[in-house]
Formats: C-alpha cells, structure tokens, sequence
C-alpha cells in the first residue's frame, strides 16, 4: 500500500513554518546574505517554534519527531534562505550521534539542555586535508587515565563559532584507518579549543563556518559515545539521518527560485508580450516543477524509511535524495537566474542568491559525487 | 476568569475569489481558509490576559460548517485551553450572534473577545448582536486592553480616526473587538500543534442551543468589482499631450 498524505499535524507545521519564513525570514535574508552576520535572533525565534532538536525523546520533555518532521521544516525554511536553515537544522548533526548511540545518562548530560535554551551544536568530522575521505582523518585522541586528550584541526565547521558543545570525531590509531575512530562530546569552552575566523564563503552567508584547533584538549572519559572505533559507523549513520533534511533544503530553494521566475516570466514582456507565453520559457518551468517534485519525494521517502528504522535502504535513499536534489537544485536556480536574464544576475532580485546558496548542498555532508560512491557501491555490491 | 474568543474562518487574503453561478455566494472549492487576522488578535490578546492574570482559561469558539474546526485548531495550537463548535452553516449575522450568546451561558464565559471584523464579508457586527443578546457592554476598534489585577474591571484604548486615542472603563462581563496593531500575534507554535490535537473541541448544533434554522437576514447578489480599464497612452508633441492631460483630468477623471 502506498500513501503520500501528509498528517494533520505535519501540514500544520509546514504551514507554520512558511508563515515564520514569509514575515520573519525573507524580508531580511538579503541583509544576512550581504552582512554574513549571523542570525541569533531568527534562531532563538525557531527555537521557540519548536524547530529545532526535534528527535529529543519525550522521556526528556522533548518532541521526539522523527525525520520525515525535519524534512518538512527544512524544504519551508529552505525557500527563505538557505544559510539560515542550515544553522537551524545543524544541531541534528551534532546531537545525532549522541541521540543514536549515547546511554541515557550521556543523552540527559549532553542533549536534554538543548531543550532549555537555544544552544547550538556543532559536527566536527571534516578535516584541512580530509573530506569526502573522512576515514583518513588525523585529529588525534589519546587516553590519559580518567581523560581523553585531543590534538588536531578540523575545518568547515558549521555554527562553531556560536556552538556551546562540539561532537568530535578522532582517531586513536591512524593505522587502523576508519576502525579507529572515536566520537568525543567536547565543550567550546574547554581548555585548547581555539577558532578561527569565519569564512568568506560565496553563499549560505548567514550559516557560520570556521576552522577549530583542538591543542590537548581534555574531556573526561563519560564523553566518549560508543566505543572505541566505532566513531566512524557512527558518522555515517548520522548523516543518513541529515541528508533527507539537508536535501529538502536545497527542493524549498529550488521552488522558491522557481516560484520567482513563474512571477518573473509572467510579468516581464519582450516581442510586446510576457516571456512566459513562449515555449522556450514554459519548458523550463516545467521541468523545474518535475525535478522539484522528484526530489521532494525522495527527501519524504528517504525519512519515511528512517523514521520506519529501516536503516540500510534508508542509507541508499538518503544518497539518492541528496544526490538528486543539491544536483536539482543547483540547475533549477540557475534556468530561474536564466529565465530573469541580466536582472537575475544583480541582488536586485533574489536568485543569484540561490544560486550560490545551492552550490554548497553539492558540496557539504557528502559530496554529490561521494553520494554516488553511496550508490554505486550498492549497485555493484555482490 | 473563562475568556470566550470568537472566531471566523475565512478565505486567505490572496485568495482569487470567484462568485458561484446563481451570485449566492463565492466558490470554495480551491480555496485556502485562515483565521481571520483580526480574531488572531483577539486570541493572542486573550492568551495574554490570561497569562497577566495568572488564572483562567481561553476558548476560542466557531459557528460554521464541518471545516471550520481547522480554524479552532489553529486556535488551540496558539495556546487555546479548549473549543466550541456550533456546527451550522449560516450567514446571518443574528444567528451567530445567538449561537455565540447561547454558548457563553452555557459555559460560563465571563468576557468575550474578538475581532472588529471578519476579512471575508467585513460587517464587524457579530460581536455587538451578541452583547446585546447578554445585555453586556461592548466596544470596538480596541488597541489596548488592560485588566485589573481582579479581573473584574478593564480599561481599553481605542482609535478614533486613525491616531487619536481615547479610554473606555467597564466592568467584566463584556465583549471586546480588537483592532490591527494591538500585537503582534504568535504563530501556532510545533508543541502547540501537538498539544492541540489533545484538546477538546465541543460540538454543537443549532438545535442544542434552542435554535432554529430560520435566517432573520439573507444574503444574495454578489457581484466582482468591475475590471480595471487599461490606463491611456498620449502621443503627439509634448505642449499638445500637456493640454490634453489638464483636460481629460478636468473633464474625465475630475480631479482638478
């Protein structure tokens, strides 16, 4: 049997979100995206919604949501702006891995705070020289009688710069490859955590992104979440859990980018009528809503099957959704830029926006060429 | 103190609104209903009496057909503690008035609050019926209400043409109609929408309140505004179009 309905509560909530975008978001996504100042206020605001950390378990006083919730918030965010809906939804990156392999104990010392005020989380898998090869990482964790001490950099770091807790993977051994890797949950205000500077980055300007040294930093040893060398599996299944998300980010901006050139097309008159009355034009709109709607399926069924615990198609899922969308995304903002011609090229207008907030969804949590690693491993698989 | 919100569902300000064949009304197949802004002030500023006087309960209540109880969730999601719903599809405005009157007895509500207005047929008179059906003072175009620490006395600011301000005191009960700028309302929040599928929603119909289907007013004829006229475009030497202009603006538009 097949159902695509949404619940009562989720269009609730997809409606809730999009009032929050339109009055709360868009009209200042322009003045973030030219600042690069971060947003706290939009983030305590979606704090206050509801909108972030939602697979915090009831037992905790949380909502204990699943995926298919994060989806649909972030596809409503996503048309806003996307750097903002990456610094909303980048708490599930850091959280995730204590939520799927914490014991209670850590789960109520290191999560159940993030329900009392709007503290950020941060991820700290990717490395200077370690990206879609994220097993050869070397940022080192040694155990030292009650302690572990960390040494090393990590780089891309979202939301860093405001995170109160960073979740830290390390290896204990680089000979063992991806089977010696720990996650460590680290506080920012440890001893040897340094920042560095916020990137320049070309889009998603209101998402924070820096480099943090790590130089003997010491966490006690009940911050050490699964076991030794399982810090890698447990990397990985985190991402499963935020690509669909991350995916239904980059569907929310490509309606949105369509959305625009549908007003645009209708409005703007060459040869003594709209441009949308000609054919080349209707075409791309057209394949822009097909390509949205495939990706939004995919994102909504990439979450069903993780909220259904159905892991190992989830992680095949997930990999097409993302894949699929970030690549959407991307040709979907770039036909609206075309369709708005010299206009959509200046900030008059809010595609080129888009345009380069999407290029980073090819490019973070898995590359799209990683996502097709996913895949094709799976294919060939004997 | 039980605050009584009354509430309209309506369709959403961009909706294209079309009229049916025999001009008895709009089409409502395609469209998008909300809960008309004003009565959204009329919730939050409900919510926000209770929350100062730290007792009490707020009920957001409907007369309208089945869907209209999407309006009373929304309600509840905002932080309503329970819902009416006279289910009854009517457009006379004395019928309503009753159904909200009856309710109010019934329950015991001691204030009512609402909009000054619905945004669909905009005659902003419902609340006015129903405090003259319970004999109980009522205001409009109210941009400020302020409790005594009792709850039993309230002074409200209302606008007068615009900017000018003046106070109105009564005593509670009484029925309150609020008007746009009193807040800013807030939006329905993710554990508010959870939470509010386990409240109650009470259903009524005509018949539990004594009432009868038989409308003292009836609504008929609706008609579009007429199409805009395209704009005219003068040519010709500019002193010519300049005469030309002083005079259509003269004659025609009779604006000098």
């Amino acid at each position: 049997m097949i159902g695509f309905a949404l619940t009562d509560d989720q269009l609730a909530l997809a409606e809730m979100v999009r009032k929050f975008v339109d009055n709360d978001i868009i009209p200042v996504a322009a003045k973030y995206d030219e600042s690069g100042e971060f947003p706290h206020e939009l983030i305590k605001k979606a704090w206050e919604l509801g909108l972030m950390n939602l697979a915090i378990p009831q037992n905790l006083g949380g909502l204990g949501l699943g995926v298919l919730e994060d989806v649909i918030i972030n596809e409503e965010l996503g048309a806003g702006c996307l750097g903002m809906t990456t610094s909303i939804s980048v708490n599930n990156l850091g959280l995730y891995p204590i939520l799927l392999n914490g014991t209670d104990k850590q789960i109520e010392q290191f999560v159940a705070p993030f329900l009392k005020s709007p503290i950020l989380a941060s991820f700290c898998l990717t490395e200077p020289g370690s990206g879609s090869d994220a097993g050869s990482l070397s940022t080192h964790a040694k155990e030292d009688g009650d302690h572990w001490v960390i040494n090393g950099s990590k780089m891309w770091i979202t939301n860093a710069g405001f995170a109160n807790q960073f979740t830290v993977f390390a290896t204990v051994n680089r000979e063992l490859k991806a089977r010696g890797i720990v996650c460590l949950v680290v506080p920012a205000d440890a001893k040897g955590v340094s920042l560095g500077k916020p990137e320049n980055k070309m889009g998603q300007r209101a998402s924070d992104t820096r480099a943090i040294t790590f130089d003997n930093v010491r966490v006690p040893k009940s911050h050490l979440i699964g076991k030794v060398g399982e810090g890698f599996r447990i990397a990985l299944t985190t991402l499963d859990h935020t690509r669909p998300p991350i995916a239904a980010g980059a569907v929310g901006a490509a309606r949105a980018a369509m959305n625009y050139a549908i007003k645009y097309a209708k409005e703007r008159k060459q040869f003594n009528q709209p441009i949308a009355n000609f054919q080349g034009i209707q075409f791309m709109l057209a394949d822009m809503a097909t390509s949205i709607e495939a990706g939004r399926l995919m994102c909504h069924k990439a979450a069903w099957l993780l909220d259904q615990e159905r892991h190992a198609e989830a992680n095949l899922m997930s990999a097409h959704a993302k894949r699929f969308s970030a690549d959407m995304a991307m040709q979907v903002a770039t036909d609206a830029v075309q369709i708005f011609g010299g206009y959509g090229y200046t900030k008059e207008y809010p595609v080129e926006k888009i345009m380069r907030d999407v290029k980073l969804v090819q490019i973070y949590e898995g590359t799209s060429q990683v996502q097709r690693i996913v895949i094709s491993r799976a294919l060939l698989k004997d | 103190m039980n605050i009584f919100v009354c509430i309209k569902q309506v369709p959403d300000t961009e909706t294209k609104i079309r009229i049916k064949g025999d001009k008895s009304g709009i089409e409502t197949n395609d469209v998008k209903w909300i809960v008309s802004p004003y009565d959204e002030f009329a919730i939050e500023e409900a919510l926000r009496a209770k929350a100062f006087l730290k007792t009490g309960t707020v009920t957001v209540v409907t007369v309208g057909p089945d869907r209209a109880v999407e309006a009373l969730r929304t309600g509840l999601a905002m932080g309503a503690d329970t819902a009416v719903h006279v289910r009854w599809e009517t457009s006379c405005n004395v019928s309503i008035a009753k159904a909200v009157a009856e309710v109010v007895k019934k329950e015991n509500g001691s204030v009512i609050f609402s909009g000054k207005q619905a945004i669909d047929d905009d005659q902003g008179v419902v609340f006015a019926y129903t405090a003259e059906l319970l004999n109980w003072p009522s205001t409009s175009t109210v941009s400020k209400v302020e409790f005594g620490t009792d709850g039993k006395s309230v002074t409200v600011e209302k606008e007068v043409d615009g900017s000018a301000r003046h106070k109105i005191a009564m005593n509670t009960p009484c029925v309150i109609a609020m008007t746009k700028g009193i807040n800013a309302p807030r939006y329905a929040s993710l554990p508010g929408i959870m939470a509010a599928k386990k409240k109650t929603v009470k259903v009524y119909s005509p018949s539990d309140l004594g009432l009868s289907d038989s409308p003292l007013l009836k609504d008929f004829d609706y008609e579009l505004p007429p199409e805009r006229k395209a704009g005219i475009k003068l040519s010709g030497e500019i002193p010519a179009q300049v005469a030309e202009l002083v005079k259509r603006l003269r004659e025609e538009a009779k604006v000098i």
